[in-house]
């Protein structure tokens, strides 16, 4: 394993200032692990020629004194975004051979601030699934494994291909988007680190929408500084999206003073579940205590409509999801159907449709069209969005009443195994979300962060929460509970 | 100001085979709002581009683009409402409505279902003096055009052309207040009007900028005034949609064919189905768009890729402090600061430019004069020759250059009518027109006595006649006025003949 892949973001940029190491040799030694790692199926396209150019050019700009934060850094793209003349499908059959002729905003600050694209990676089909196997590319397969059972594993979903890239050492850091969870969710299935920021600080502008109110960018990294540095470099307004906020983007760096003495911790007695894994409750205690060991002080809080989060959820994704997956008619671009004689465009629609989206996706599309229809939509829609007010409510109460950041487990397990919850009930599925959801419907930031291993050796993450636009005061939390745990594991190589 | 009190018009009332009916009609008016750019996206407007020209990527639905919203066409649907005296909401917002259709590529409208900018108004529809009809507005609303399907280019296929996807329209529901087929398409036409004062939508009906959906229905005397006692819509008909008529020919003719159709279904036992219907010309008839089986739910929810569009109360006045003098203000004033009629200050005002070149024309003279050669003299010139007012060859200077030789008595109305016809077509200032062609009218008494007692010696006979029948004063002021060359002023020949013919 190359050593310079293992690199952060952080060591990568003082060797990369220092002339230590050169952009280049850093791409092209993620390159080579990236051709090396096929059987992972994380990378779905690769863009070595624009990566060497763009190491190229971040080079030069090192040499010229004029480097930027994320200057030379490799990283993978979630295929969730838009990139100018790069293959962008969302994992869907239905965008074969979409090539988009813009650069969505993320990725283009990225690479305004030097960063390169070293290709793009799997993802469930249009961000919906929990375990990246709705993807048209295939399973993404994580790169941990249970001791010596050679059983695949899940690196978790949506942003599957990003959390295995990562810690398989496949490129520093990657993009991930989160609606339910789907970054935080991934991240702590293999150890990684996952930030969810403010809904509104990353534009959306060029990723492709899956439930426009919930969709938010975020970083997928090694380390708490490296998503503190990344995020720096995704954020900042863009009149291009209504809903991206107009504000400053700080230096979420400098916000990491490893100080948070006298911070108030907030613990959600309803995230308590009945049958929650005794090892998640034990990790969930004793992340509890590295922050008090701190000096934060510990309370006990009540976010009293938790237990309707996921319902609530699972109505108002799917609606936007309906609306906004109209679009893939197979008019205008991505697949058409094959037509018969006579075949109008009824069943163009009909057809196209049909063969182009995955069973995942066409589940949502019929709940979102069915809780949106005529004499439903109050009952499920609008009672959602009540739903929704409330959670967001929760939450202002307790930050008003001085809590700083909530702690909660990330996932209610470890990575679960391929194909294990095949023949479950969808919602078996969808209570993987089910303390991440919550975060998006209160438009909160929230960041994954691993904290210890189970039993059968694999990752587990704590999950915090922090107070809308503190992303910066999120990370320095964070930051102290990942010095605390001192995880260090790394997935043993055997692909 | 004069007070103009207005009586409501008389129902229009249709015979059946057993009863009277009263028809009731409301109309969405669908307004192309005047602007260079699209609703939410920098994709121009102009018509008649080479198609799909004019398309944004989120025109065009691309993967991942977002609606942004363009800011004046929210100040032009603001102008509108102010312009209906509407109340104007400070906080609106956008929803979708759900459909597939090859033109529709997002696969929704954004529009604005549940929270409309522009609330309650009216708009005064006159029906002749003193006659007009107020209708209700209930609300405007701002929402994205759909692109055009051809179907009739290929036998094998349909084309799209996305140029017109995203255009700004504004929907404005009326209430169903309008009594009549005439009434409907007056109220069109004062809509129009209106929107064109304020410059927020060009009216122009032939490119379909400006479009009405026409609900009606039928109800029998007594039962429209329970229902405006209690606004209660169970004293009307079911109503039926006519969609997207773009001629006040048409919908007149629309509604009269679908009430006939409705007298008819009620009288012979039936009931009317609720439904959306189209206007068939060539047939004169209405048929219904699609069946049950296939009616739309659209699925409206709120667009979660725009905030609810919040607008300041400054903003909202200083647009209604730029607002022009409106088509009724005018009007009232015409008749008030020049004495013109209720019909001639209602021609004059029909259009902006109309109303300002009768006003510079009128400007310091006598504005009936004035008003009487703008419109017969003008107006008819213009109209015989297709031309519009912005095309008028005539000055309102020419013009009034003119009306000022006529007032001085330097021409008569005839030679004003011959002059007028030299400026049209060669152009030139009429005095000085009037000056080297020696149009003057001879005002000189003695030069007219003289020919008149020319013309006297030489017709003994007709001087005989005349003193048996003074009406054959007439021909000698005719000899006079040949004698002359038509400059002889009328009034003072007149005088002088009937002088000296001691009449």
């Amino acid at each position: 394993m190359s050593e310079l892949t293992r690199l952060t973001i952080t060591e990568a940029r003082d060797k990369l200032r220092s002339g230590e190491v050169s952009s280049v040799a850093l791409t092209e030694a993620c390159l080579a692990e990236i051709d090396a790692a096929d059987a992972l199926n994380a990378f779905v396209h690769k863009t070595p020629e624009i990566a060497l150019d763009q190491a190229q050019a971040a080079d030069a700009r090192i040499a010229a004194g004029q480097a930027p934060t994320m200057c030379g850094i490799p990283l993978g793209i979630k295929d969730l975004f838009c990139t100018k003349g790069v293959p962008s499908q969302a994992g869907s059959k239905i965008l074969d051979g979409f090539l988009p002729q813009y650069e969505s905003t993320v990725t283009q600050n990225l690479f305004d601030a030097g960063s390169v694209m070293l290709g793009k990676l799997n993802m469930d089909e249009f961000a919906m699934g929990s375990s990246n196997e709705t993807s048209t590319y295939g399973d993404v397969i994580s790169p941990w494994r249970r001791g010596n059972d050679a059983a695949n594993l899940t690196p978790g979903g949506s942003s599957g291909g990003s959390a295995c890239a990562v810690a398989a050492d496949l490129c520093l850091a990657a993009t991930g988007t989160d609606t339910g969870g789907s970054i935080r969710q991934p991240a702590a299935f293999v150890g990684i680190t996952g930030l969810k920021p403010t809904y509104g600080r990353c534009s959306r502008w060029g990723i492709v929408a899956f439930a426009s109110s919930l969709d938010q960018a975020g970083p997928m990294t090694k380390t708490v500084r490296d998503a503190a540095i990344m995020l720096g470099a995704m954020a900042g307004h863009d009149p291009k999206d209504s809903t991206s906020a107009e504000l400053a983007v700080p230096d979420f760096e400098a916000a990491m003073t490893g100080d948070i003495r006298g911070r108030k911790i907030g613990i959600p007695r309803e995230y308590r579940m009945d049958g929650m894994p005794a090892e998640i409750e034990k990790l969930w205690a004793e992340g509890a205590d590295m922050l008090r060991d701190a000096g934060a002080e510990i309370v006990d809080i009540s976010l009293p409509h938790t237990q309707y989060a996921l319902p609530a959820y699972y109505v108002i994704a799917p609606a936007e999801a309906s609306s906004n997956l109209a679009r893939y008619d197979g008019v205008r671009y991505g697949r058409r159907a094959k037509l018969a004689h006579g075949d109008g465009v009824t069943e163009m629609y009909e057809k196209t449709r049909a063969e182009g989206f995955g069973h995942e996706v066409q589940r949502r599309i019929m709940v979102g069209t069915y809780v949106l229809s005529a004499g439903f939509y109050d009952a499920y829609y609008n009672r959602a969005r009540r739903v929704r007010a409330l959670i967001k409510r929760d939450f202002e109460t307790v930050f008003a009443d001085g809590v700083d950041a909530i702690l909660t487990p990330a996932t209610p397990s470890a990575a679960f195994g391929l194909g294990e919850m095949s023949d479950a009930d969808p919602v078996a599925m969808y209570l993987n979300d089910i303390f991440t959801v919550t975060v998006n419907l209160a438009g909160l930031p929230g960041i994954s962060v691993p904290a210890g291993l189970d039993a059968q050796g694999l990752p587990l993450g704590l999950q915090l929460i922090g107070r809308p636009w503190e992303e910066g005061d999120l990370l320095n939390h964070a930051h102290v509970l990942e010095a605390a745990a001192g995880f260090v594991s790394k997935p043993a190589r055997w692909w | 100001m004069l007070d103009l009190t207005f009586e409501a018009p008389k129902p229009k009332v249709i015979a059946g085979a057993q009863h009277d009916w009263e028809l009731v009609i409301g109309l969405e008016v669908h307004a192309q709002v005047s602007s260079n750019a699209k609703l939410f996206s920098g994709a121009s407007t102009r018509f008649g581009a080479e198609p799909n020209s004019n398309v944004a990527f989120v025109d065009a639905a691309m993967p991942g683009m977002l609606p942004v919203i363009n800011e004046y066409c929210v100040a032009q649907a603001v102008r509108t409402g102010l312009g209906l005296k509407a109340a104007i909401n400070l906080k609106s917002a956008f929803d979708r409505k759900n459909y597939f259709y090859p033109d529709l590529p997002q696969g929704y409208q954004i529009s604005q279902l549940y929270h409309p900018i522009v609330g309650e108004g009216e708009v005064l529809v006159e029906m002749g003096p003193g006659v007009g009809r107020v209708v209700r507005i209930e609300r405007i609303h701002l929402e994205q055009d759909a692109g055009k399907s051809i179907h009739d280019m290929d036998p094998n296929m349909s084309f799209v052309d996305l140029n017109r996807t995203g255009v700004a329209l504004m929907e404005i529901v009326s209430r169903p207040d309008i009594r009549g087929s005439e009434e409907a398409a007056a109220y069109v036409v004062k809509l129009r009007q209106i929107l064109r004062y304020l410059g927020t939508c060009d009216g122009n009906m032939q490119n379909g900028n400006l479009r009405a959906d026409v609900n009606v229905s039928i109800c029998r005397p007594g039962d429209y005034e329970r229902y405006w006692q209690t606004q209660d819509f169970a004293h009307l008909g079911t109503r039926c949609e006519i969609k997207n008529m773009n001629s006040m020919r048409f919908i007149q003719a629309a509604i009269e064919v679908e009430a006939r159709r409705q007298i008819a279904i009620v009288e012979g036992g039936g009931s009317v189905d609720q439904e959306t219907r189209l206007y068939d010309p060539d047939k004169a008839e209405t048929r219904s768009m699609r069946s049950k089986e296939e009616a739309h739910d659209y699925r409206y929810f709120p667009c979660p890729d725009l905030l609810p569009l919040e607008i300041e109360q400054g903003w909202v006045d200083d647009i209604a402090d730029s607002l022009p003098e409106l088509p009724d203000a005018k009007k009232t004033r015409f008749m008030g600061d020049f004495g013109l009629t209720d019909y001639d200050a209602s021609v004059l005002t029909a259009d902006v430019d109309s109303a300002a070149y009768f006003e510079a024309v009128a400007q310091g003279r006598d504005g009936k004069l004035a008003a009487n050669w703008v419109i017969n003299e003008l107006f008819g010139r213009l109209k015989k020759e297709y031309h519009t007012m912005s095309e008028s060859p005539v000055s309102a200077d020419q013009l009034g250059g003119i009306v000022d030789l006529i007032t001085r008595g330097d021409i008569s109305g005839k030679i004003a009518k011959e002059l007028f016809e030299i400026v049209y077509t060669q152009g030139g200032d009429p005095a000085r027109i009037v000056d080297e062609r020696g149009m003057k009218q001879v005002t000189d008494t003695g030069a007219i006595e003289a020919a008149v007692d020319q013309i006297i010696a030489d017709n003994p006979a007709q001087v005989e006649k005349v003193q048996v029948n003074p009406k054959l004063a007439g021909w000698f002021v005719g000899q006079v006025m040949k004698a002359t060359g038509g400059k002889a002023n009328p009034k003072a020949v007149n005088q002088i003949v009937a002088k000296k013919l001691a009449l």
